[in-house]
């Protein structure tokens, strides 16, 4: 079946440093979006969507257009943690392909690590509007960590699920981050306690955070963003580097409810229906950029998308099937991973700017002949609330 | 000595009748009174058809740990100085999932299990406040 061919990525950067507490969050921001357009031949005035969480300088979509300097005709500021940018993605080409926007550039910034922002360990209570959910959860020291920590037990007691095959995401993940010099440069710099490739045991003998998650199963926080430019066919025709194409598209949510199984993401939603939207299966897709906060985000995400059936996940991702180089399709977050590059808090951007670059065939780890790829996000938390955006990918 | 425990906070009138029920040491939930379905967390509209017309009803307190992590490092300052502590989902027996600790477990890393059978013990945060309610093992 021809797929659909109606908005393509055509420009994209990714802020080089995870550590640098000279710059602001939209600094990142203007810097990339600069920069995507550099890469894709196209201008600032080319600018007609903009596509931002829009947080940083408040009135949302509003203050990031004024902080920009752009005049857009479509502003899309959808956030749901960190798969905000796949949902953004996915939106940009639906208003491109209804001919309301050309240009759509995506933007991401953040400097969660100068800021001292403890994302994991700390959830902050007693600030702001008190909220349903605030007061079933903060009495009882809910963490970011613990809450898929508690995916994580009940995945091992469901399935069987070992530590041991949980640490080989982590190994494959680190062997891949060896071999991105930003990733090498990121683990230095956040001064990791040895910047080298790593083995099962070394994850099964790192510390305890929440049990039975442990530190090298567990995402940096680091400063850093990005940008993508998404453009029509007739833009694209003409820009610098080949388009790679958005081919399906698809996001769910899910949060605790009575009586559901933890283990089953949104992904088992969301997967399914940007198959369908692409035209392709799971066992087509030569490179799987799945959100890495924490071990069992992958786990969950593998499974959910259909690469293997539900619960056999543990099995799945042993004997190096995710390295980039293994004949078995696809490899696993070739850029090193939030676990091993980059996790600024929202890791959604980063699983795209990868996938394209394998798509364009300059990754440093790259998969030979990679024609499709897909970007899973997991935004909010895992076993309290998330939402699971899937972008799929084609080469040109 | 450690911060006190983060309280529910007001206003704030969704959770506010399940909280005041814990100054009387009920644990309560609602069910709707058009769709039948169990309502949790408290909500004033049922979260599978939308109509207002719910009941509270005051639990057993008797349940099932559905999953659990022992956490050991928070920086929150409630819970830093704590040392490893539970945190859970228990499914109660009345079909609502709840977000709880379980105490009175020793060695919780090693003793700690999905499927252990829970019920509700009450901390109490003062005179006139709120008790929050927590599980230990049957």
């Amino acid at each position: 079946m021809p797929q659909r061919r109606e908005a393509a990525i055509v420009g994209l950067y990714e802020y080089p440093l995870r550590v640098n507490p000279h710059v602001s969050a939209m600094q990142i921001k203007a810097e990339c979006a600069a920069k995507a357009l550099a890469d894709a031949g196209l201008t600032w005035k080319d600018v007609d969507a903009v596509y931002d969480t829009g947080g940083d300088q408040g009135i949302g979509g509003l203050g990031a257009s004024e902080y920009f300097g752009f005049n857009p005709r479509v502003i899309d500021t959808t956030y749901v943690g960190g798969t905000s940018t796949e949902l953004q993605t996915n939106h940009a080409r639906a208003m491109i392909a209804a001919g309301k926007c050309q240009v759509a550039v995506v933007t991401y910034g953040s400097t969660s690590h100068s800021d001292r922002r403890a994302i994991g360990t700390a959830g902050e209570t007693g600030v702001g509007v008190p909220t349903v959910t605030k007061n079933m959860e903060d009495p009882w020291g809910l963490t970011t960590i613990a809450g898929y920590a508690m995916v994580k037990s009940r995945h091992m007691y469901q399935y069987g699920t070992t530590n041991a095959q949980f640490a080989h995401i982590s190994v494959a993940t680190r062997r891949h981050a060896m071999r991105n010099p930003e990733a090498v440069q990121a683990m230095t710099d956040l001064e990791f306690v040895g910047v080298c490739e790593i083995t099962v045991d070394d994850v099964l003998s790192s510390r305890t955070i929440a049990h039975p998650l442990r530190l090298l199963e567990c995402c940096m926080v680091s400063d850093g963003g990005g940008a993508l430019v998404i453009a029509s066919p007739e833009v694209a025709r003409n820009t610098s580097k080949k388009p790679v194409w958005i081919i399906g598209s698809g996001e769910a949510t899910k949060y605790r409810t009575n009586n559901a199984d933890i283990t089953v993401s949104a992904g088992a939603q969301s997967g399914p229906i940007a198959f369908g939207d692409a035209g392709v299966s799971p066992g087509e897709i030569d490179v799987l950029m799945a959100y890495d906060s924490f071990t069992i985000t992958v786990m969950c995400l593998i499974e959910d998308l259909g690469f293997c059936n539900k619960g056999e996940g543990g099995a799945y991702v042993e004997d190096g099937h995710l390295a980039f180089d293994d004949p078995r399709k696809p490899a696993l977050n070739t850029d090193g991973g939030g676990l091993s590059s980059n996790h600024p808090g929202q890791r959604g951007i980063f699983l795209l700017l990868e996938a394209t670059r394998q798509l364009r065939g300059e990754s440093h780890s790259q998969v030979q002949g990679a024609q499709l790829a897909v970007a899973v996000g997991n935004g909010g938390q895992l076993g309290a609330r998330h939402a699971t955006g899937v972008t799929i990918l084609a080469a040109d | 000595m450690a911060a006190p425990r983060p309280q529910p906070r007001f206003p704030e009138p969704d959770t506010l009748p399940f909280w005041e029920a814990t100054k009387r040491h009920e644990l309560t939930y609602q069910t709707c009174n058009t769709c039948h379905e169990v309502i949790f967390y408290p909500r004033r509209h049922c979260t599978a058809c939308g109509s207002l017309d719910t009941t509270w009803h005051v639990s057993k307190g008797e349940g099932t740990v559905y999953t659990f992590s022992v956490v050991v490092q928070s920086r929150n300052p409630a819970f830093a100085e704590l040392g490893p502590y539970v945190l859970a989902y228990v499914d109660l027996d009345e079909g609502f999932r709840m977000m709880t600790n379980i105490i009175g477990v020793a060695d919780p890393v090693n003793n700690m299990q999905c499927g252990m059978r829970v019920r509700v013990c009450w901390q109490d945060q003062g005179e006139g406040q709120v008790s929050l309610p927590m599980f230990e093992p049957t």
